[in-house]
């Protein structure tokens, strides 16, 4: 499917990285939004409020977090794509709300933009704290999708591809930015409408006595066919472990078959869903990863060892969750080590190490938020790799 | 070649959309890249602010200043503040009746221009950033002039844009002229100092 017209700002622009994931929204066909705001997230807030009337989308201020999460998924149901905004303090009262949204299978978008963290932190500041929060920051077994975007053309891109991974998953997609690349102005250009590619939920139609809300088979993989709220469909939706027609069914059987599933429609497709982009990886005795402002501060780092002589690349992620295991795992193979550049004290690097297994060294160049990484203290980080 | 420009004054004149202009100018119209970044907190109005610009021909990575190339100061805080970060052989810009250069460090080529009162004369002080960018369109040849009157259009209010092009070119012209004058006697004062 092409993207509807109505929503796509085609066009050149100078814009932050903010307003480029409210371009990226409304490109995607969001056409529903409930948040509450909180810098540094406002901003894309603003946008949406400001550009929804002209596309006939709903902008609702709510009273909190909870209650913004648990109007996305209302939004979902009723058929719109639907998204909210947020920062770390935000991100963790909507931690409930996601779990529902996984165990339920709801489509819907959650933008955080990082700030340094824990608690109300660094308002105004960056940070990278709330990776593995987007990960596991609700309860159970389940799985996400998060993308992490480095410059506010790639807000624009990856928000769009959120939303298209959330309505085909029927998952929560977090696009996870940070402080930096959402407040950075650069040139962002926004393809013309028929040039997009959007992806709209798949949708049930057949007999309505026969709907099966949560039945699988083969033509639609894991993922169950979706009704729209009022299309005249019977469905039943719970958080409590439920079998294909959406009732509680509490027992090992169907919670085995149903987490199961939440679990490997994401899991078993990260090949198809995991993008990350290299420098030089092949060539590299040592490699560092990063990812969004991260990964823009590791390049300078990158440039600074190459002209030292070292042997070195970068491998970029634009996905973080799923992690891109299985290249992780080759590079392992013929690098001497990694160096993960991250602004927390050690999140994604657990799992960078985990996948590595032991097969090349890992190491951390850590930074607890508030500013981007001095390039000088990576590179010293790097030449301790390489010793 | 990569050059680090920071814009800087008071809150409330200007100085973020000084950065956003040139910016789009550099990166839309003259295809360069260009990123600009802002000093963002609770520093409304009346405090030290400032918007960082970076513009090369490369893609920019690393977006923040490391060396500052340019400095444009709109208030005498902004120039003791950021003027310490300017490069030996930088260049100031500074309003020349804001700015008073009392501690002098280092060595570069300062220029000056009665940004805020020129737009007085047209009319309305909060202009003075756009002459300021005439002004630094003209001396430091950064962002071309005809790419700013292309960006200006749609970062200003409609209704004063015609006025904010007049400013554009006062500032512009000034620094026009006083490269003309600079054939005779030298414009810029050549700060050296120890």
């Amino acid at each position: 499917m092409k993207a509807d017209p109505k929503g796509v700002l085609t066009g050149a622009h100078f814009l932050d990285g903010d307003h480029a994931c409210a371009e990226g929204a409304l490109a995607a066909g969001c056409r529903f939004f409930a948040g509450y705001p909180i810098t540094p997230s406002t901003e894309v807030a603003e946008r949406i409020a400001l550009r929804f009337p002209l596309v006939g989308g709903i902008f609702i201020q709510m009273e909190d977090e909870l209650a913004s999460m648990a109007a996305v998924l209302g939004g979902a149901w009723g058929g719109k794509k639907s998204m909210t905004v947020t920062s770390g303090p935000g991100f963790s009262l909507m931690m409930e709300n996601i779990g529902l949204a996984a165990m339920t299978e709801t489509p819907c978008v959650i933008v955080n933009v990082q700030r340094g963290g824990p608690s109300t932190g660094l308002p105004t500041l960056p940070g990278q704290q709330d990776m593995m929060q987007a990960r596991w920051g609700s309860h159970g077994d389940y799985e996400i999708i998060a993308v992490v975007p480095n410059s506010p053309q790639e807000c624009f891109d990856v928000t769009i591809e959120a939303f298209n991974l959330s309505e085909e998953y029927r998952v929560p997609v977090m696009v996870m930015m940070d402080e930096c690349v959402g407040h950075m102005t650069e040139k962002v250009v926004i393809p013309p409408a028929e040039e997009i590619e959007v992806f709209n939920r798949r949708l049930y139609d057949g007999p309505k006595q026969d709907y099966l809300p949560y039945a699988v088979d083969s033509d639609n993989g894991r993922v169950p066919l979706m009704a729209n709220a009022g299309a005249g469909y019977r469905f039943h939706v719970t958080g409590l472990t439920h079998d294909e027609r959406g009732y509680p069914a509490m027992n090992a059987e169907v919670q085995q078959e149903c987490v199961t599933r939440l679990v490997d429609k994401v899991k078993l497709n990260t090949h198809a869903i995991a993008r990350y982009e290299e420098e030089e990886v092949e060539e590299a005795d040592i490699v560092l990863v990063a990812y969004g402002i991260s990964s823009r501060v590791a390049m300078r780092a990158l440039e600074m060892a190459r002209a030292d002589g070292i042997k070195i690349g970068l491998f970029r992620m634009i996905t973080a969750w799923p992690f891109p295991e299985e290249r992780i795992r080759q590079i392992a193979q013929h690098v001497n080590s990694f160096v993960m550049v991250e602004l927390n004290l050690g999140q994604m690097v657990t799992e960078l190490e985990r996948c590595v297994a032991g097969a090349a060294k890992v190491h951390l160049a850590p930074h607890a938020g508030g500013w981007v990484h001095h390039p000088e203290d990576i590179l010293q980080i790097i030449s301790e790799a390489t010793t | 070649m990569r050059t680090e420009i920071r814009f800087s004054g008071l809150g409330g004149q200007g100085i973020i959309l000084s950065g956003i202009i040139a910016g789009k100018a550099a990166s839309l119209f003259d295809h360069k890249h260009a990123t600009m970044t802002q000093s963002f907190g609770p520093e409304a109005r009346g405090s030290a602010c400032s918007a960082q610009l970076i513009v090369s021909d490369e893609p920019v990575f690393y977006p923040y200043i490391t060396k500052t190339h340019v400095l444009v100061s709109m208030s005498q805080d902004a120039c003791d503040k950021f003027l310490p970060d300017l490069i030996a052989g930088g260049t100031l810009l500074v309003d020349e009746d804001l700015v008073n250069l009392r501690s002098r460090s280092g060595s570069f080529k300062m220029f000056e221009v009665p940004a805020t009162r020129y737009a007085e004369e047209l009319g309305n002080r909060i202009l003075g950033n756009l002459v300021m960018l005439g002004y630094f369109s003209a001396i430091t040849r950064t962002v071309s002039p005809e790419s700013f009157k292309k960006a200006i259009p749609g970062s200003v209010p409609q209704r004063y844009l015609d006025l904010n092009i007049h400013a554009f070119d006062r500032g512009f012209e000034h620094g026009i002229s006083q490269g003309k004058q600079k054939k005779n006697k030298k414009s810029a004062k050549v700060i050296e100092e120890r």
